[in-house]
């Protein structure tokens, strides 16, 4: 099964984001997500200052069998890409929550992160799809 | 099976050894003498020295590794190779098209041209489009003709607005990259849980800004799209156009032609469908139909008929034409094969190769699921092709599509596609194509069975295969990262 930490919040496409505490939103691809992915072998994250909308292709990560964009579960700007992951994609393989972050952002909104999958309901989804 | 690797040729490599009944006549010094010296290599060429029997060894050893559609049932089908009868090649290869120069004038090229013409006439017969170019050397050169031909008739009109390309998402990947080559805008709509697209979606989809939507039918999920009739009918009432990637044209052939489903423009793989190996990133070609309202922006050349004599038709008799894709038209070798397999099947004979690719695919899904496979469309009739997904196994046996795939190999059977479409998890793409007999199919079906209970009983074996393969599980990851492979002497300092 996998891990779906309870201090984040989802969206459907498998992505988390999480509220640091000055106030940005670090965002990444579940645990399922990278399971799924298998081994990556390229990352591409976007350039500081980016504005991205909900919901819009922000990210691509390729792996042995794929590439798939990563969708922005909220709207804001880009304040920071993972530089670690160009030479070493496999943190998200490794530590999806945590090292293996994609990109930190300036959410427009706060109260857009409420309107994110809560942990529960996204396991929830997670269930349904293994049915 | 059961060898071992064979060593790069430069391992075999002694100096002053050499093929010389090989070496070409002449003078080497007198042909050197007649290069500029500034022209002229410092350093010798690192070039292997082996004699004419190391080098036949080494090429004969290497094909031996192969695991070929020479010497084994290969169900990646068509996607990547289908068999191609051996006459359509030899055909091509008689010494009048091989020493035609691409420069002769029309009246010394007439046969050639007649069977380019003849081609072009086919093809239109068997798509149902108004006109063909045999142009584009690829699928997805054809695709980027295709969807630049819908931006040119646009334009025609002065309608420049509509620069958006829907794309459902069982499309192949190389639509989006196409519609976006094109200077379009990518709309993706969702299919329904049967493989259908979903009509609401494209509805809202659809709108002033719609250049036109690319569908694959049978789509890459391995079944027929039902609503199509519905789908052009959305996509032509808001003024867009309707693109075919000729792909899965296999299933079809001689059957449903898209002309009559609607479709505006569409590209085959002549070198999936038509005779010609392919997979190994070799020549092919994407030729294009097209229906009459986008038959002036076909690519030039192509072949015209006038009375008894061929010519070409360039930019003067096209002058809305979006240009020339190749130099001279195409890959005329590729292009041979295709006149020379459609001759020798006839009408007759193209329906039946849809008819058994379709029948075979349908044997092969049936059987599977009673043998306890789950199919992912389990209410769907298979196409040529069908997906099994190890949704279940991966879950309770933790054994994945890899891993079958990979003990498929040691039962003497190529794996069939994998983790491919992407919609699908733990997914096999399977199909047989049309020259398989049943016995093939049934030796298939009974490693399958037996793999299946291998995964019940012993979960390791699969994890460890092949067994029996020159090598066992190679390292994807660093495939994909390490791009330089250029052999180098192990102590040269270059």
């Amino acid at each position: 099964m996998s891990q779906v930490p309870a201090e984040l919040k989802y969206a459907k496409s498998h992505e988390w984001a999480r509220l640091l505490p000055d106030g940005r939103v670090e965002i990444g691809i579940t645990d399922h997500a990278q399971q799924a992915l298998g081994d990556l072998v390229f990352v591409e994250v976007p350039e500081t200052g980016r504005v991205l909308e909900a919901g819009a292709a922000c990210a691509v990560v390729e792996s042995v069998k794929a590439a798939s964009d990563v969708y922005a579960p909220i709207a804001g700007t880009v304040v920071e890409g993972n530089a670690e992951l160009a030479a070493t994609p496999e943190l998200i393989n490794q530590d999806c929550y945590g090292r293996g972050w994609l990109i930190r952002v300036q959410p427009d909104s706060h109260a857009a992160l409420d309107a994110l999958l809560t942990p529960e309901a996204y396991a929830a989804v997670l269930a349904s799809a293994e049915a | 099976m059961n060898q071992t690797l064979e060593k790069s040729i430069f391992e075999y490599s002694q100096p002053g050894r050499g093929a010389f009944a090989q070496h070409p006549p002449g003078d080497d010094a007198a042909a050197l003498e007649a290069l500029p010296p500034a022209l002229r290599r410092r350093t010798p060429p690192r070039l292997p020295e082996v004699s004419e029997l190391d080098a036949v060894r080494h090429f004969t050893r290497l094909s031996q590794l192969n695991f070929s559609i020479d010497t084994n049932f290969y169900p990646l089908g068509s996607c990547t190779m289908k068999y191609n009868p051996k006459a359509c090649n030899q055909y091509a290869m008689l010494p009048e098209f091989l020493a035609r120069h691409p420069l002769a004038p029309d009246t010394q090229g007439q046969g050639f041209l007649a069977c380019m013409f003849e081609l072009q006439e086919m093809l239109k017969d068997v798509t149902g489009m108004k006109a063909v170019s045999l142009n584009p050397m690829a699928g997805a050169h054809g695709e980027f003709a295709g969807v630049a031909m819908i931006r040119a008739y646009h334009r025609a009109r002065g309608d420049l607005a509509r620069n958006e390309i829907i794309v459902p998402e069982a499309a192949h990947g190389t639509n989006p990259a196409t519609a976006t080559m094109c200077g379009c805008v990518v709309k993706e709509i969702p299919v329904d849980a049967q493989g259908d697209v979903d009509l609401e979606a494209l509805a809202k989809a659809v709108g002033p800004n719609t250049a036109g939507i690319m569908l694959t039918n049978p789509s890459t999920l391995g079944v027929f799209e039902r609503k199509i009739e519905a789908v052009a009918k959305l996509v032509h009432g808001a003024g867009g156009l309707l693109y075919y990637d000729g792909a899965n044209l296999n299933a079809i052939l001689g059957k449903v032609r898209p002309g009559d489903m609607g479709f505006d423009v569409i590209h085959m793989n002549l070198h999936k469908t038509f005779s010609t190996p392919h997979g190994g990133g070799g020549p092919g070609a994407g030729a294009v139909g097209v229906s009459a309202r986008l038959e002036p922006f076909l690519p030039v050349p192509v072949v015209g008929r006038e009375g008894a004599a061929y010519r070409w038709l360039s930019e003067a008799e096209r002058p809305q034409s979006i240009g020339r894709l190749s130099a001279f038209m195409g890959n005329a070798g590729v292009l041979l094969r295709a006149y020379v397999y459609m001759r020798m099947l006839g009408h007759e004979g193209m329906s039946r190769v849809g008819e058994f690719a379709t029948l075979n695919a349908n044997y092969l899904m049936v059987r599977l699921k009673e043998a306890g496979f789950d199919l992912a469309y389990p209410t769907r009739r298979a196409s040529h092709e069908f997906i099994i997904t190890l949704k279940r196994q991966a879950r309770e046996l933790n054994v994945t599509a890899m891993d079958v795939a990979k003990r498929l190999l040691d039962y003497g059977f190529h794996a069939p596609t994998t983790y491919f479409p992407l919609l699908v998890p733990e997914c096999l793409l399977i199909e047989p194509t049309e020259t398989e007999s049943r016995e093939t199919l049934d030796a298939f079906i009974e490693a399958m069975v037996a793999i299946l209970g291998e995964a019940q009983t012993d979960a390791a074996r699969l994890k460890g295969a092949p067994y029996t393969m020159p090598v066992r599980r190679l390292d994807d990851v660093r495939a994909a990262k390490q791009l330089e492979l250029t052999w180098k002497p192990v102590n040269s300092a270059v």
